[in-house]
């Protein structure tokens, strides 16, 4: 019937050769040396690589403690996020905006901040006035701390839209609260609460600065021994062979999820204004109280801390560490001006957002199409594929970046072009998994009656999809964003002093002794906080429909 | 729809000023290719390296090249990435092979040999390849710091030696760091096996995990989140540089007279981290490459060191400057192990120690 090819197939192309070049092809490159090149290893040769990883009591404890430490901090981040984000998606109150914000800032902080500011928070002489010294407590907690952000505004942007008929008339059907809950909004909200949770599910499972950091020597992820093994022992194979191990596994549950959020229930988003309400009984206003508290607890006071330390010393308030900022003790070349590195972060942020929002968006209308239109293996091969740079471990994706991304035209290794661009490749299935699941509710025959009453493919795209998926867009631009100002992997590609970014600067005042040091990196830290909630508040002003309550 | 504008327009100017990025750098192409007389040279090193930007100014003048400088992860990630891309090199030299990753950089076989000018100005000590493939360029000592103040409070002899550490009235009170995961955790875990020897440094970890030593994956942990005379943690001694207590001068916030920190470098206590640098062979530039190894062991750069990295610099005509003079100790007898027999063995101890300390 159709016998051009329609624009939604096409843009499957984009997110394909991205992924081609700059996830596959590095990647295989890496893994064809490491396994056949006998010049890396030749002490190893005797062993077989397999017997090293799967015979080893230690790597299958590592493999072991990886698989629950991220199940447990997924269920926690979810038993604290869901009612928290039943309050955001159904109640206007004072200072939620600012609350939003601030959830979500945890997310762009390096590990060794996050360490400082837990250390303050629940170590010696602490806030809280009870401290923490079970490593894994502090792990979990991290992670909760890291993470629930991202659980909040996927399920709250799904959540305000599900508000409408289909409640009351269970209601009216004399349906009780918690029957309406269980057999009508949790169902609904299924998609939303399984995307959101495969999300964090593997980002704890790759997590490593928070275990390093906070568990100590005694726990390690995946990730983190195929970092020892890559780059202390230089035991490529062994490396290789854990990266696959972690490919092949988030293949695996994305397959699962993919045929799970198959059979979800379906509805219409209501793209329109959200009815929000005022709280207006006793237990709805204890209820956002308590969840105000928990936010404010949890995210907020370690976020203070480090601002209290970046502003005394020795007991007194001080300005000291900023004016530091903007003095080259030493002459470096090094040296990286505040601004300069507010800018860079800003440039490359914005950068890796448009490649990850374009990437993203091509790839889920792709595989909506490819839903209705070619066959449903399709989307079940591609959907899981585009999850798994989120779980590809740094190192061994900036090792295969070297060995083949260095002949003209490719020749990215040192370009600066190739930062924004492996942030947008972590960024991208966060801005996939947080529109696909509101695309895929959206009935075919929508577009459908559009099109017969005339509406142009650009037309149902731009007034019809659009708006309906613009909650979740927001969403994840913001975690694009975020991703980026954070720098995921900064070990994959070689930083030059000419493009400082904000994490770089903390790590140089971290790396060498003296208070002045520390102060500054309290500052810098600082000034990252202010810069990525500067950063929301512009993305979330871009809406593209004024459709409030996310 | 006016919202739809402004997101269409701020994406449009995003692109432009990606675009105006790139432009600016291929202006510095074809800036760099109108005044032909201006090639590179480039430094591959790891992310703890610095340089003055007079001392790059006076280098620009001299070799007339421009230094660029590519940072790539840590010690051993920086050595991992050049090994790996020995057919295509990055770089013209690579600064920051220590004396623990010596062996593995030499079997890549990927340096020029080559004897730079003021080679005669350092020590033979530093000397450790024979051919001069990888020249000595600085070298530091990783030993126990203590924090002063807390042992004049607690009025407490600071350790002496690594003997001490295993003392009852040091219970409780030190902070190492990971060897597998960190470079003067490996240093410190070198400077016990050199001291206690192959058969002895086991027995005398296991005495230290009895008298409660706290061990983190590195140093920043150690000493920014646990050290005393640093963070509010609750352990005076750690294991840093023996140059630390001069960084803790320079960057302190009011004058100091007297660093907050000590170190115990006697009785073989320290161990010596010595760092090489290499002209890369395929380099596109021998001759200025070269000329760049004669720079880094001229005075200039040597007696830039200190500051910059705070460690010392590998030729004796180097000055130090006041706050090292004051502050920082070079030991006298450092703990040796010779660095084949650290490549050799090197995953072995670390392994052992693995199982036997942590586990």
């Amino acid at each position: 019937m159709k016998k051009y090819l329609h624009p939604y197939a096409l843009a499957g192309v984009i997110p394909a050769c991205f992924f081609l070049i700059f996830y596959f092809y590095p990647l295989v490159g890496i893994f064809i040396k490491s396994f056949f090149d006998p010049l890396l290893n030749p002490d190893q040769l005797d062993v077989s690589v397999f017997d090293q990883v799967f015979l080893s009591a230690r790597m299958m404890k590592i493999i072991w403690f990886t698989f629950w430490q991220a199940g447990l901090s997924t269920l926690l981040t979810l038993v604290f996020a869901l009612p928290s984000a039943f309050v955001m998606s159904h109640y206007v109150f004072k200072g939620k905006k600012i609350i939003k914000i601030l959830a979500s800032i945890p997310f762009v902080l390096p590990a060794i901040v996050v360490a400082t500011a837990f250390q303050a928070c629940f170590g010696e002489n602490s806030f809280f006035g009870f401290t923490i010294k079970n490593p894994l407590m502090l792990i979990l907690l991290a992670h909760v701390f890291y993470n629930f952000s991202v659980m909040l505004r996927i399920i709250t942007g799904f959540w305000a839209s599900l508000q409408g008929q289909i409640k009351e008339a269970a209601m009216v059907l004399g349906a009780n609260p918690l029957q309406v809950f269980l057999n009508i909004t949790l169902p609904l909200l299924k998609p939303a609460i399984l995307a959101a949770s495969v999300l964090v599910f593997i980002f704890c499972f790759s997590s490593f600065g928070i275990i390093l950091i906070l568990g100590g020597p005694s726990y390690s992820t995946i990730e983190a021994e195929i970092y020892r093994q890559a780059a202390h022992l230089f035991n490529l194979r062994v490396a290789s062979c854990l990266s696959l191990i972690q490919i092949l596994f988030t293949f695996a549950l994305m397959w699962i999820y993919t045929l799970f959020t198959k059979r979800a229930a379906r509805f219409t988003p209501d793209a329109g204004q959200a009815n929000l309400k005022k709280p207006d009984r006793w237990w709805e206003k204890i209820l956002i109280a308590a969840v105000t508290v928990f936010i404010i607890t949890l995210c907020v006071i370690p976020l203070l801390a480090l601002v209290v330390k970046s502003l005394s010393h020795n007991g007194e308030w001080t300005f000291l560490f900023y004016k530091a900022l903007f003095h080259n003790a030493s002459d470096s070349i090094f040296y990286i001006p505040p601004f300069h590195a507010i800018k860079y972060s800003f440039l490359f942020a914005g950068a890796a957002l448009v490649i990850a929002l374009v990437t993203g968006l091509c790839a889920a209308f792709f595989i909506r199409f490819a839903d209705f239109n070619i066959s449903n293996k399709i989307s079940t091969f591609f959907d899981p594929i585009f999850m798994l740079p989120l779980s590809t471990s740094a190192v061994t994706l900036g090792f295969g970046i070297i060995i083949t991304l260095d002949k003209p035209p490719l020749n990215l290794r040192t370009s600066i072009f190739l930062i924004p661009i492996v942030h947008a490749l972590v960024g991208f299935p966060f801005v996939l998994r947080t529109i696909l699941p509101a695309l895929r509710s959206i009935p075919q025959n929508l577009a459908d009656a559009a099109s017969m009453l005339g509406a142009s493919p650009f037309k149902i795209w731009r007034y019809i999809d659009l708006p309906l998926i613009s909650k979740g867009l927001v969403a994840g631009a913001i975690f694009a964003f975020t991703i980026s100002l954070g720098e995921f992997g900064a070990t994959i590609f070689t930083a030059r002093p000419e493009t400082p970014t904000i994490p770089v600067a903390i790590y140089r005042f971290l790396s060498q002794p003296g208070a002045i040091n520390y102060g500054q990196a309290m500052a810098v830290s600082t000034i990252l906080m202010i810069t990525t909630a500067i950063g929301f508040i512009v993305i979330e002003n871009f809406r593209i429909e004024n459709s409030e309550g996310f | 729809m006016i919202k739809f504008k402004i997101f269409t327009i701020v994406l449009c100017m995003i692109m432009l000023s990606l675009s105006a990025c790139s432009n600016s750098g291929k202006k510095k192409d074809e800036h760099g290719n109108s005044v032909k007389e201006i090639p590179s040279i480039t430094i591959m090193t790891h992310d703890s390296f610095s340089v003055s930007k007079e001392v790059v100014a006076k280098f620009e003048a001299k070799i007339k090249a421009k230094m660029v400088i590519l940072k790539s992860g840590d010690a051993g990630e920086a050595l991992n990435k050049a090994i790996l891309s020995k057919n295509n090199p990055f770089a013209d030299i690579f600064y920051g092979v220590d004396n623990t990753f010596l062996s593995r950089a030499l079997k890549a076989d990927m340096f020029v040999t080559y004897t730079p000018l003021h080679l005669d100005k350092v020590d033979n000590a530093l000397k450790l390849d024979s051919k001069n493939t990888l020249i000595p360029v600085d070298f530091g000592d990783v030993c126990l710091n203590y924090d002063i103040k807390w042992f004049q409070d607690n009025n407490k002899q600071p350790p002496a030696m690594l003997e001490d550490l295993i003392k009852s009235e040091y219970r409780g009170l030190t902070v190492v760091e990971n060897p597998a995961t960190s470079s003067p955790g490996l240093a410190f875990l070198l400077a016990t096996i050199s001291r206690f020897g192959q058969d002895g440094y086991i027995d005398y970890w296991q005495k230290l995990k009895a008298n409660d030593v706290l061990i983190t994956n590195g140093w920043k942990e150690a000493y920014w989140g646990k050290f005393t005379a640093a963070s509010k943690g609750n352990r005076p001694v750690v294991v840093s540089y023996a140059s630390s207590p001069a960084a803790e001068v320079f960057y302190s916030e009011t004058k100091l007279d007297k660093a907050p920190t000590g170190v115990v470098i006697a009785n073989g206590s320290a161990f010596r981290q010595i760092e090489f640098a290499g002209v890369l062979k395929g380099t596109k530039n021998m001759k200025l490459a070269k000329k760049t190894m004669d720079f880094i062991l001229s005075k200039d750069f040597q007696e830039d060191i200190p500051l910059q990295m705070f460690v010392f610099p590998a030729s004796r005509e180097a000055a130090l400057p006041e706050v090292f003079k004051n502050h920082a100790q070079i030991t006298k007898e450092p703990a040796f192990l010779d660095s084949d027999l650290i490549n050799s063995k090197r995953d072995a101890w670390i392994r052992h120690w693995t199982e036997k300390i942590l586990q």
